[in-house]
Parts: C-alpha cells; structure tokens; sequence
C-alpha cells in the first residue's frame, strides 16, 4: 500500500510538470503565432519617418513609439529616485544598524514588498490629489508621480538586494581592509560594495524590470491612452503595459489587435531578458521578488 | 577630516533608511486619513461587511472581499498540486539536465508582465470557456485559472529552495539504508521542508489577494457577491482600479480606500505570519 502511494507521488509529480510545462509553451507559443507577423517598423513608428519621430520632429499617431519612450522614461526617473535612496539603505542596514533597528526594518520592508501595487497606485494617487488641492493645481496625475510610485513599488528589493549580498560576503574580505588600516567608510567603498557588486545590480535589474511591467501602478497615477512623447514631468504619458490593457479592453480593428500583440511580445521580451539576466548574475537572491503582487 | 567625511556618510544611509520606513508607514495613515469620512458615516461594521448600494447610500465592501476570497483562494489551491509536482520533480525526481531546464522555464515565468498574462487569458482562454460553459466568458473560473499559472513559480522557487536546503547529511543517511528516491523525498526531505514550504504557500496566496491585472481583464468585475464560478466578480483590487475620480469628495470614490486597507491588512497578515514560521524554524535548527 505504501508502496502504492510512493508511486502514485511520482507519476502525480510528472503529470503535474508537464501540465505546466504544456500551459507555458501553449501561451507562449500562442502569444509568437500571433504577435510576430505584427512586429515591424510599421507597428513602431506607424506612417511616421522613423528617424524624424526620434529626433522629435514628426508626432507618431498610430505606433507604440510613443508608449515605448513614455516606459523608458518612468523606468529612468523611478530609477534614478530609488536606486541611490534604497542602496544607501541597504548599506546601513548591512553595515551600521544593531539588531533591534534590523529586525524591525526588515520586516518594515518585507511588509513593503507585500503591499499589492495597486495599493501602492491608490497612495500616488491621493498624494497626487493632495498635491494638487492644497498647493498648485497644475499638479495630478503625472510621469513624476508615477515614477514615485513605482519607486516606493520597488524600493524593497533594491534594499534587500543590497544588504543580503553586503551580509553574505565572507568574514575573511570583511576583514582584510581593516587590518590593512581602512576606516569603516573606506572598506565599505573600495572593499565591501565592489564584492558585493553582481548581488546589488541585480537587485537593481530586477527593480527596473518590475518598474517597466507594473500596470496597476500606473492606472492609477496617470498613465492614458494617447498623450503622444511625454513633455515634462507633470505632463500625462503613454506606457507600453497599458497599451496592451487598453487594446484588449477597446480594440476596434484587427489591425488595432494584432499592434496588440506586437506590443505584448516587446514587452515580455524586455522583461523576460531582464529577469533572466538577474537571475544570471546571481542566483539565489530573487527569491522575494516574488512576494510583490 | 576623514572622520567627518565617515559620520556624513553615516548619516546619509541612516537617512534614507528613515525615510524608506517613514513611506511604509504613511502608506497605511494616508489610507486610513483619506477613508475617515466613510467611518464616521456608516457603522463601523458594516463597511466591510455590508451590501454594495449606492443609491441608498450602502457602500459596504463585502461583495469584493467576497470575490476577492472567490478568486484567491481557488487559484491557490489550484496552483498548490501543480506546484507540488513541479519542485518535486526539480528537487529530486528529474535528472540534472531537465531540473537545470525547469528552473530556468520558472525563473522565465516570474518574468513574464501580468499584463501579458491577461491579455492572452482575454484571447485564449475566454474564447474556450465561452464555448464550453457558455455565458459571456468573462467569469471567476477564467481568473481562477489565470491567476494559479501566475503564482505557481513563487510556490515552486519557495518550496524547492526549501526542499533544497534540508540537510545533505540526513539525506545520504536515508540513501544508505536503501531509500529510494520517492521515499527520501516524501519521508525525510519533504517533513524537514515543511515551514519553509508553508512559508512559499502564504506567500503565493499574498500574492493572489494582491493581483489587479488579472481579475480586472478576466474576471467582468460586476460589484455582487458570485455564488458560483461561471459568474462574473469584482475583486477589491479592481475595485480600486475601476474608480472614477470625477468627484473626490464622494463617500463611493472613499470606499476604495476601505478597500486599500483591506488588501494593507491582508497582505501585511501574511508577511508577518511568514516571518513568525520562519522564526521557529531557525529555533528549531
């Protein structure tokens, strides 16, 4: 009888790979039959001369250009506001916190990283109704806070990242340069952060991935359907996780659909690769990553 | 000069770190801040357990926590077996090529935009359920399925790296005594796991509560409890999502915020219950 439920586990564990293993290439599969024939110049730039859409001369009416360069720029600014704020965090939480202050941080951004996005979008948005009633009311739903959103989105793992690679180094490295007459700072910067380089970029990676996918966000804070390349921080935008919301929810052509599905496979081959390349870098560090929702 | 240069430098991580803390927590009081009109309205109580009617002035948010519940719980539990067999088979049971290739095709899937995952759901599975069920389509059954594909790579990353990590020694000593490779698995490594695995599987049911973009494409978010799962669902995720922001002041437009502390509450629950297994594990250890 024992021996009957052993095997039934393996043959049920089988079963159960292939079943995914099946879902995933289905969709896959599905999403490359119906997406590559669409990819194209023409599903960028639409009728517009590439080169003048580039160089911001000519307006792309019927291609994702503008959605493309709206996903770069929030994925830029969130960087930029996230990265120097949650390395410099993760370098006192490593290096200079006592037990007390860790403990308690560390399950202050495990909460973080487990707060649903939209949540997270719900927050930009009052702040952005704040902002927009009691000081200057040009101010709503923008590029600038939804950088800010995502940035607050994916500050958790930029932390985390870089204080577990900083706290898995060996104590061997740890000691050398204070034994060589460094100070604390000096370790830190010549020593310590350079060995801990490949945890801490693909933290880093893994952050801007989230920041270039997460539509919930960006529902909430000023993502639209047509905005055209994003003027100023406080201008609305275009972003490509969004286009592909919009076009299963509105699309009224098949031409319309089938940019939908351009759009998809762009998307996930941006992301994909870079999940990929975190991962490559360093293996076990992305583990929670997947707490976000 | 150096000195001062190491308490500056001090001073700025201990800074950001204040301010990453001090976000977290105004997350959760500007919350609370912007729904305080809806509390002193209506009985405490009945904001989260009451009925959905605005045109009596009932804004009760139990109809999304019910689809919320509807959708999640489901989803979990579809994706629990699935993920079960898969870590099984690349912690122990495939060979070293097929487990190298499955973790890769999971660490793949983590990558994949939700998004992408609606929108094919939208194209090819609705059409599929549309013409086996019948009905519009667009119904709890049609996220439930969606949603167990999407979190079943973090309960396998969860449950093979706990699976992983028992300790080599216990394992060999079972090989020893002439256990084959399902009985290692299913009387050694699999008991030694279990926190860990526990740990994976709140976690994945954190995320499922959490998700907007799948319930929101899939699931036709009518705001009534669904008594079944060929019926449509509002989520309290895509409640927050749909929300027309024409009037502010509104009590329907502070009920999202109901709903954002409902998901702040679940969500953190969670976490810290994870926390607490992981605790005494590492007593135990």
């Amino acid at each position: 009888m024992q021996g009957f439920a052993e095997k039934a586990v393996v043959v049920f564990s089988w079963i159960m790979t292939i079943l995914l293993c099946l879902f995933v290439f289905l969709f896959i599969g599905y999403l490359l039959i119906q997406g590559l024939p669409s990819l194209g110049r023409e599903l960028i730039f639409g009728q517009a001369d590439p080169l003048q859409a580039l160089l911001g001369r000519a307006r792309v009416f019927d291609g994702i250009f503008p959605a493309i360069v709206g996903t770069l720029c929030l994925v830029e600014l969130s960087a930029t506001l996230a990265v120097p704020v949650g390395v410099c965090s993760g370098i006192y939480l490593a290096e200079y916190a006592g037990p007390g202050m860790k403990k308690l941080s560390g399950m202050f951004f495990d909460i973080l990283a487990g707060i649903p996005s939209i949540v997270i979008g719900l927050f930009g948005f009052s702040l952005a109704v704040f902002l927009h009633n009691h000081f200057d009311d040009r101010i709503g739903p923008c590029l600038l806070i939804s950088s800010l959103s995502l940035a607050i989105l994916v500050l958790p793992y930029i932390v985390r990242s870089t204080q577990i690679s900083l706290e898995e180094l060996s104590p061997g490295i740890r000691r050398t340069g204070l034994a060589l007459g460094a100070n604390k700072l000096q370790n830190i910067t010549y020593v310590l952060i350079p060995n801990a380089l490949s945890g801490i970029s693909s933290g880093i990676i893994l952050a801007v991935g989230r920041c270039a996918e997460d539509t919930a966000v960006m529902l909430l804070t000023g993502v639209v359907a047509t905005a055209g390349v994003p003027s100023s921080l406080l201008s609305q935008y275009e972003a490509l996780p969004f286009y592909i919301y919009y076009i299963s929810n509105q699309y009224t052509n098949p031409e319309e659909l089938a940019g939908g599905y351009g759009a998809s496979l762009i998307l996930l081959g941006v992301c994909a690769f870079l999940f990929m390349l975190a991962y490559g870098m360093k293996k076990h560090l992305s583990y929670w990553t997947l707490y976000r929702a | 000069m150096i000195f001062s240069r190491e308490t500056i430098a001090k001073n700025v991580f201990l800074f950001c770190t204040l301010a990453s803390t001090v976000t977290i927590s105004s997350i959760l009081l500007f919350m609370i801040a912007l729904g305080l009109p809806l509390f002193q309205e209506s009985s405490f109580l009945s904001i989260w357990t009451g009925p959905w009617d605005p045109y009596q002035g009932l804004y009760g948010i139990r109809p999304m926590i019910s689809g919320t519940l509807w959708i999640a719980l489901p989803a979990t539990a579809l994706s629990l077996p699935l993920s079960l067999g898969t870590s099984f088979v690349i912690t122990s049971l495939g060979g070293r090529e097929l487990r190298r290739m499955l973790g890769a095709l999971v660490r793949f899937m983590t990558g994949i935009p939700t998004v992408i995952y609606g929108f094919v759901g939208i194209f090819l599975l609705m059409p599929l359920i549309r013409e086996g069920f019948g009905g519009a389509g667009m119904c709890v059954l049609a996220a439930v399925i969606v949603l167990a594909i999407l979190i079943s790579p973090t309960m396998i990353l969860f449950f093979s790296d706990s699976l992983l990590s028992v300790d080599p020694g216990d394992v060999q000593a079972a090989k020893a005594l002439g256990a084959d490779r399902a009985q290692r698995l299913l009387y050694i490594i699999m008991p030694k796991a279990l926190n860990g695995m526990i740990s994976g599987f709140i976690l994945a049911l954190g995320r499922a509560l959490g998700d907007t973009l799948i319930s929101l494409m899939l699931a036709g978010n009518a705001i009534r409890a669904p008594r079944g799962f060929l019926e449509p669902a509002r989520t309290l995720t895509a409640h927050i999502a749909l929300v027309n922001a024409a009037d502010f002041n509104s009590l329907e437009f502070r009920s999202i915020f109901t709903c954002g502390i409902a998901l702040y509450l679940f969500t953190t629950t969670a976490v810290i219950a994870v926390r607490f297994i992981g605790r005494k594990k590492s007593v135990m250890q």
